[in-house]
């Protein structure tokens, strides 16, 4: 039972440092990426790599949150160029080419990927411990980032570029500021699944996978901490407590963000700010 | 009087479409310049490559004598350029005062790192709270500018401009689309910039109140500086009615 537990706690909290991450480049900054798994699969494959070379845990996390943000601040830099579909499309191509990429190198393993990865020194629930810490800390970083003078010039290049520009933002160094730190933490979710998982496989990181970070976003509220939080958990959970959620995930997935875009665009954090508002202006009408 | 800024030779074209064909003139310090003309005569365009919004074909841009013509829009800002647009483009999920204040904490925003160290707004809040009561909307403070009729927004973009604190403002069209009598609470708002020491470049079709509120007059025609001068000056020369009222 504690290893079933150790398992999802596990799982769930390496999706919300992916749903986090990728909350920091779409919900705080407005950039639309349909390719973060690509940036997971870089931590992964990096600190996977490194492992079976003897390097220790907490380097090859921390070579792989680098290598991921390196390379998404490289990636960012298309992000310049282009915007709205544009950049979305531009993204989702980063994802396919990493996937091209890796299948075909010996030496990442090609298809077969990554196996015999070593054990990360922690029994299954310690480790699980070190993730909830991990996912802890990227929730106070989020609201961190939220609550300063960052988080509300990540508000303006991401409700008007143009404008931004014009009160002195620079806006390029924001954008690679939300790309940097955004795949930096994919990233460091993709080196602590190695150790949860012990082998990685491409399709783990491919288009599906980007999408379903996604979806844990928008159901959540784009842009909003703790409703990120809440729908990664649902999310999480969903397929644990039902089999038939399970076997149609991808199906109640997408069924969920048609829901949510057409009725609530705001996600979970959207529909609690209005039952909240409704409930406070019933107060006030109650004589 | 000593320029601010000044333009020399500038070229932009758009797809085979010269904006500007060699637009020359200066900015004095201290004065309050109107830019004038008849529709495409690329007023509008030498106000955005003054701002470093549009790049030009060649030419250069010279603001308190050093050549800004490569510096990107926010480096312009920082040196003390100010711009407002000519379709009013606040930032629409934000209040009225966090408009203003994302401006009155634009030195915050010079890095990335040193804004995520900053968690208090209290400053700009009050800077904005300070612009927002001399521009007539504080009781609009925590509306949604999209609440705000066009007169209000107008005023809100140039609250913005003003919290910069801009040595130069350039000010496209901020009469457009609003009612006589709005226009010319307008202007006699934008008329006391220089008396707080910004020097002001307006482009503008309402004449009646740019001969009422400038200096100072350039009047470009087909992309080119056709007069400048003062006021009763330039607009007694018949090639300046000719082009820009369609008479002599």
């Amino acid at each position: 039972m504690s290893g079933y537990v150790a398992s999802l706690l596990s799982v769930i909290g390496i999706n919300m440092i992916l749903a986090l991450s990728l909350n920091i480049i779409t919900g705080f900054c407005g950039q639309v990426s349909l390719g973060h798994a690509a940036f997971y699969g870089i931590g992964a494959y990096t600190a996977a790599y490194l492992s079976k070379l003897g390097v220790p845990l907490l380097l090859t996390l921390s070579a792989g949150t680098a290598m991921a943000g390196l390379i998404g601040v490289a990636v960012g830099l298309t992000s310049l160029r282009v915007r709205h579909d544009f950049l979305a499309v531009t993204t989702m191509g980063i994802g396919f080419v990493f996937l091209g990429f890796v299948r075909k190198q010996k030496w990442l393993g090609a298809e077969l990927g990554i196996s015999g990865i070593p054990a990360p020194g922690l029994d299954p629930l310690a480790y699980a411990l070190l993730i909830a810490v991990a996912a802890a800390s990227v929730i106070a970083f989020s609201l961190w980032i939220k609550r300063s003078w960052m988080g509300f010039t990540f508000d303006a290049v991401a409700d008007d570029e143009d404008a931004a520009r014009t009160v002195g933002v620079n806006v390029p160094a924001y954008k690679l500021t939300a790309f940097g730190i955004g795949t930096a933490l994919a990233g460091l979710a993709g080196g602590l699944y190695v150790y949860f998982a012990r082998i990685i496989l491409p399709d783990t990181f491919d288009f599906v996978q980007s999408i379903a970070i996604l979806t844990m976003v928008v159901i959540g509220g784009t842009g909003s901490v703790w409703g990120v939080v809440a729908s990664t958990v649902a999310l999480t959970l969903l397929p644990e407590v039902s089999r038939a959620a399970s076997d149609y995930r991808l199906l109640i997935f997408g069924g969920m963000l048609i829901l949510v875009m057409r009725f609530s665009p705001g996600g979970l954090a959207g529909m609690a700010r209005s039952f909240l508002g409704s409930k406070r202006a019933r107060r006030r009408a109650v004589p | 009087m000593t320029a601010l800024a000044r333009i020399d030779d500038l070229h932009k074209s758009f797809g085979g479409v010269a904006a500007a064909s060699g637009v020359s003139f200066a900015v004095n310090a201290g004065e309050f310049l109107a830019v004038i003309g008849p529709n495409g005569a690329g007023k509008t365009t030498a106000l955005r490559l003054m701002a470093g919004l549009l790049q030009p074909d060649s030419g250069r841009i010279f603001f308190d004598d050093r050549d800004v013509t490569s510096l990107p829009a926010h480096a312009r800002v920082r040196l003390g350029l100010g711009f407002t647009h000519q379709i009013v483009r606040p930032f629409y999920s934000f209040s009225t005062i966090e408009n203003v204040m994302i401006a009155a904490g634009h030195r915050h925003t010079t890095s990335p790192w040193r804004a995520l160290t900053l968690r208090s707004r209290q400053a700009a809040r009050d800077k904005a709270a300070t612009i927002l009561e001399r521009i007539g909307l504080t009781a609009q403070t925590d509306q949604s500018p999209r609440a705000l009729p066009l007169g209000q927004r107008k005023r809100l973009e140039v609250a913005r401009a003003i919290a910069l604190d801009p040595r130069l403002l350039l000010l496209d069209e901020p009469l457009a689309g609003l009612s006589s009598a709005e226009a010319a609470t307008m202007a006699d708002l934008i008329r006391t910039l220089p008396q707080a020491g910004i020097t002001v470049v307006l482009v503008e079709h309402n004449l009646g109140e740019v001969l009422r509120v400038a200096d100072r007059i350039v009047v470009l025609d087909a992309g080119k500086v056709l007069a400048e001068g003062a006021p009763a000056e330039v607009m007694a020369r018949a090639d300046v009615r000719q082009a820009y009222t369609g008479t002599s």
